[in-house]
């Protein structure tokens, strides 16, 4: 028993001392100032402000929520298709997954725009048939499609990871059993994969809230997201205490988000054991 | 395990190259050197902070000038760069990194100044400090110039395709037209964009009277329905791929812009614009500054002046530069409109902070209406 | 079943790689003009060599990547197991909540956070400089150890424990039981959590602004201080070189491991 503490405090130990010195600490930082003036006063007139940013909040909870769901109508069908091929390209294409993430965000962004302007290619290939052009860059399509596939590889892989572990013995044994396909996918996949899925939700879902640079380049600056209010406080006003009350409470909104969904995974999880 | 092995073969591989590259040729030599520059700091470093693009780096052939630099005194230069002055402003307040040359634009000179985190330039020492145009000396944020050296110039002028706009504009107020509905540009940052309606409302650009700043913005307000959108860097693909018919940039950038799209013209509006200097500065808390010094003078060598004035293709407050017979954008008429052509310009003056969290505020909401 | 299968991957990929060929189309531009094509020349990529500042970022950015995407990958498994094992639910609550701040907070609130600790920590200590390659390493860790854990955690939940305790029965040691009968099963998920550690390293510039010295710029510092002008072609020459490489790369690796694999098996038989 001894023994076993032991062994639960060494291995929590050295991750517990990095996240309180690196992780606890910054956010009283951010506390701070979120609580303070410029003075060092101690305030709420910071939070109290935020309600003109109410929209903006709700804007961004709803584009991350579809650009969530897009990405995870994506690559579940993606993963699953992945994980029933041979082992060997199965690594492969794990990589190739990643690999376009590797190119500057700067560029891919500005690639994008090649393709989605009014004068892109797109836009250029329908002309052709004496379509007018459609506007693309500018629109929450845009911005929420940006989300998408910048966030995709990071669904992708968790769900992946997660059902290549899953024995195609169980799934001949279901077939078995009477299960057709749907029911299959319903009473024996879902279940298995959901710890990626959940995994896949908060990689995906959390940091888009929180997005900044998307929105901007391919909104054309005409959509305002949280992050983008953020940004603007802390660089361009250099207003740390307002950019660090917008972010105190954007993280509280999250936090509840990721709790509420957590407990899914939890009462669902249980059967996975 | 295998995967991983080749991926710090390809690490590896990639790290050999960027050394093979690194032993390159690139153009460090200096002809003619007009100051005496000693190798007294050799294997000192010397930490430069600047704007993105902003000096010639050796690219095409142009001469690099850090390189050259360290060449001559032996000093290591490590330069850093920054995308704003506010993000430039941000880093050097903190003190975190001590920087011993930065190039802040004039307002932010004066902001720095009086927040005391500059210090004095004795330009008696630099050399090379009488081919500075005597217009570019004395400015409003440096009356005696002691604290700064003029770098680089520039002004905003009004970019627009003639494909798509047939009667060339001579105002600002184009930019709410709205037969150009969905084809306007305008700044991505409060500054530049409230300028523009400043201008047309003929409202002085450092007004601190709060109620010109709200007829301002609500002149920006009626702007959002016919604008397409708020850029900075994305303006050279909009503009050049035909993607807008409008927008504001500055001056040098056009250039680099036509240069791919020759449809596109060029108009400082009748109203007035925005000018602004550059200038190359020392922190306070610098730890280098008689290298730094040494830095500053060498960025006003002629040859230097010169390499980076074709570089970043802004006008240079460098008379040798101006009046050299091998400069590609002599008596260009954008850089360098002639007496008669001159628009009227303003500068940016550092506002009190009260104001400058108003006008933010202000455009918070617009940003959010629109 | 199989051929929708394959059609559907396929039309993934290609909307990943899509951005990417137009990357690598316009870094053969003659003209400074990311948007416009005014015709075929190789002259960024000779541009390229000539360039030791880019070259040295893209060393600097490729050293800080692996560095931190490796100790990130220890520290976030050890603290999976860690979690994993934790019994007492509101520690394990708390922790995971810990774990998503750096996720949860925008890049720029994290790194002036950071920033504003290590200038704290620095003056405490009375040090010259506060800021340099080890304050950037430490932000890199930080932001990556979450994206570890989550892509470990589902891995573990998956594993049988009587696997576990089985492999101590016949006398393993609990370290050997683990790295014997633990770490297979998880190594996919220590895996891509490597990956994407590496990933969001390289492309990492609100952060390491706000944590770097003076004499560590890695690439993305270089290419995002440029809002107020623009990419120039050879940036997407650099990048045309890294995807190629890589990819033949992984190509040519995945061929010889096959080859010898069947060779194996055909040995066996």
């Amino acid at each position: 028993m001894n023994k076993k503490r032991l062994g639960s405090i060494a291995l929590n130990s050295p991750y517990t001392v990095w996240s309180v010195i690196f992780i606890v600490v910054p956010l009283f930082i951010v506390a701070y100032y979120a609580f303070t003036d410029k003075s060092g006063a101690f305030t709420i007139d910071n939070i109290v402000q935020l309600k003109e940013y109410k929209e903006i909040f709700g804007i961004s909870i709803l584009y991350s929520v579809i650009a969530t769901l897009i990405t995870l109508l994506i690559s579940y069908p993606f993963a699953y298709f992945l994980s029933r091929q041979s082992e060997m390209s199965r690594r492969l294409q794990m990589m190739l997954v990643m690999l376009p993430m590797w190119m500057n965000l700067l560029i891919r962004t500005y690639s994008w725009m090649n393709i989605l302007e009014r004068n892109g290619l797109i836009n250029n290939f329908l002309g052709m048939f004496g379509i007018e052009p459609i506007k693309m860059i500018g629109t929450p399509g845009a911005v929420i499609f940006g989300m998408v596939y910048n966030y995709l590889p990071y669904m992708i892989l968790p769900i992946y990871t997660v059902m290549s572990k899953i024995e195609p013995s169980l799934l001949e044994a279901a077939e078995d059993l009477g299960c057709n396909g749907f029911n299959k996918l319903r009473r024996v996949i879902m279940p298995l994969s959901l710890p990626g899925v959940v995994s896949g939700i908060t990689m995906v879902f959390v940091p888009s809230v929180s997005t900044f640079y998307i929105s901007q380049k391919l909104g054309d600056g005409k959509i305002t997201l949280v992050g983008d209010a953020i940004e603007r406080q802390m660089q361009t006003s250099y207003n740390y205490n307002l950019g660090a009350s917008i972010s105190l409470v954007l993280m509280v909104m999250i936090l509840i988000s990721v709790a509420v969904m957590n407990r899914f995974s939890d009462e669902d999880g249980g059967m996975v054991v | 395990m295998k995967k991983i092995t080749a991926l710090l073969l390809a690490v590896v591989m990639m790290v050999s190259m960027s050394c093979l590259a690194s032993c390159g040729k690139t153009n460090d030599t200096v002809k003619n050197l007009e100051g005496t520059y000693s190798r007294e700091y050799e294997g000192t470093t010397l930490n430069v902070f600047n704007w993105g693009e902003y000096i010639s780096d050796g690219s095409e052939g142009s001469l690099d000038v850090n390189k050259a630099f360290e060449k001559i005194t032996g000093i290591k230069v490590n330069y850093s760069l920054y995308e704003s002055n506010e993000a430039m402003y941000a880093k050097m307040k903190s003190e975190a990194v001590s920087y011993d040359i930065v190039i802040p634009s004039d307002y932010m000179i004066e902001r720095l100044k009086n927040e005391d985190m500059l210090q004095k330039i004795d330009n008696t020492k630099l050399s090379n400090y009488k081919y500075i145009d005597e217009e570019y000396k004395g400015l409003y944020f440096d009356e005696n110039n002691e604290y700064s050296v003029p770098y680089s110039v520039g002004m905003v002028g009004l970019i627009y395709n003639t494909t798509m706009v047939k009667e060339a504009p001579t105002s600002w107020n184009v930019m709410w037209d709205k037969k150009y509905k969905e084809n306007i540009l305008t700044f991505n940052n409060p500054r530049d964009a409230f300028a523009i309606s400043q201008f047309l409302l003929g409202i002085d650009l450092n007004t601190t009277d709060k109620a010109e700043w709200d007829k301002a913005a609500a002149k920006l307000k009626e702007q959002n329905s016919v604008l397409q959108g708020r850029v900075m860097d994305q303006v050279f693909n909009k503009m050049e791929g035909g993607n807008a018919a409008i927008a504001p940039y500055y001056a040098g950038d056009f250039l680099t812009m036509q240069s791919n799209n020759e449809d596109l013209a060029f108009v400082y509006p009748k109203e007035g614009t925005n000018i602004f200097v550059d200038s190359i500065c020392i922190p306070k808390n610098a730890k280098n500054y008689e290298a730094a010094m040494m830095y500053i003078n060498f960025m006003l060598e002629p040859e230097v002046a010169l390499a980076n004035a074709e570089y970043i293709c802004y006008a240079s407050p460098n008379t040798a530069v101006v009046n050299n017979e091998d400069y590609s954008l002599k008596d260009n008429e954008i850089l360098y409109p002639a007496e008669d052509k001159k628009p009227k310009t303003q500068y940016f003056h550092d506002l009190p902070s009260e104001i400058r969290g108003y006008y933010e505020k202000l455009w918070e909401e617009i940003l959010i209406e629109s | 079943m199989k051929t929708f299968g394959k059609i559907f991957n396929f039309c993934v990929y290609f909307l990943l790689y899509a951005p990417l060929l137009i990357m690598v189309f316009f870094s053969f531009n003659e003209s400074k003009s990311t948007s416009v094509f005014t015709g075929f020349s190789l002259k960024w990529y000779n541009e390229l060599f000539s360039k030791s500042d880019i070259m040295e970022a893209l060393r600097n950015t490729i050293v800080l990547a692996v560095a931190s995407a490796f100790i990130a990958t220890i520290l976030g498994t050890v603290a999976a197991v860690g979690l994993y094992k934790m019994r007492n639910k509101y520690l394990y609550n708390t922790m995971n909540t810990v774990t998503n701040i750096p996720m949860m907070n925008p890049d720029i609130v994290t790194g002036v956070s950071l920033m504003l600790l290590f200038v704290f920590a620095g003056k405490l200590l009375g040090l010259s400089e506060y800021l340099n390659f080890f304050t950037l390493l430490i932000s890199h860790i930080t932001f990556n150890i979450p994206y570890v854990i989550l892509n470990v955690l589902p891995k573990l939940r998956q594993t049988d424990e009587h696997l576990y305790e089985a492999a101590m029965d016949l006398g393993c040691t609990p370290i050997r039981a683990f790295f014997k009968v633990v770490m297979p099963a998880i190594m996919p998920g220590v895996i891509s959590g490597a990956l994407m550690s590496f990933t969001l390293s390289l492309d990492d510039f609100v952060i390491s602004y706000y944590t770097t010295g003076a004499d560590f710029q890695t690439l993305p510092l270089k290419i995002f201080a440029m809002t107020k002008k623009t990419v120039k072609p050879d940036m997407y020459a650099l990048s045309t070189l890294i995807f190629v490489t890589i990819l033949v790369l992984l190509i040519v690796i995945n061929i010889v491991q096959e080859r010898s694999e069947r060779k194996l098996k055909g040995d066996n038989k």
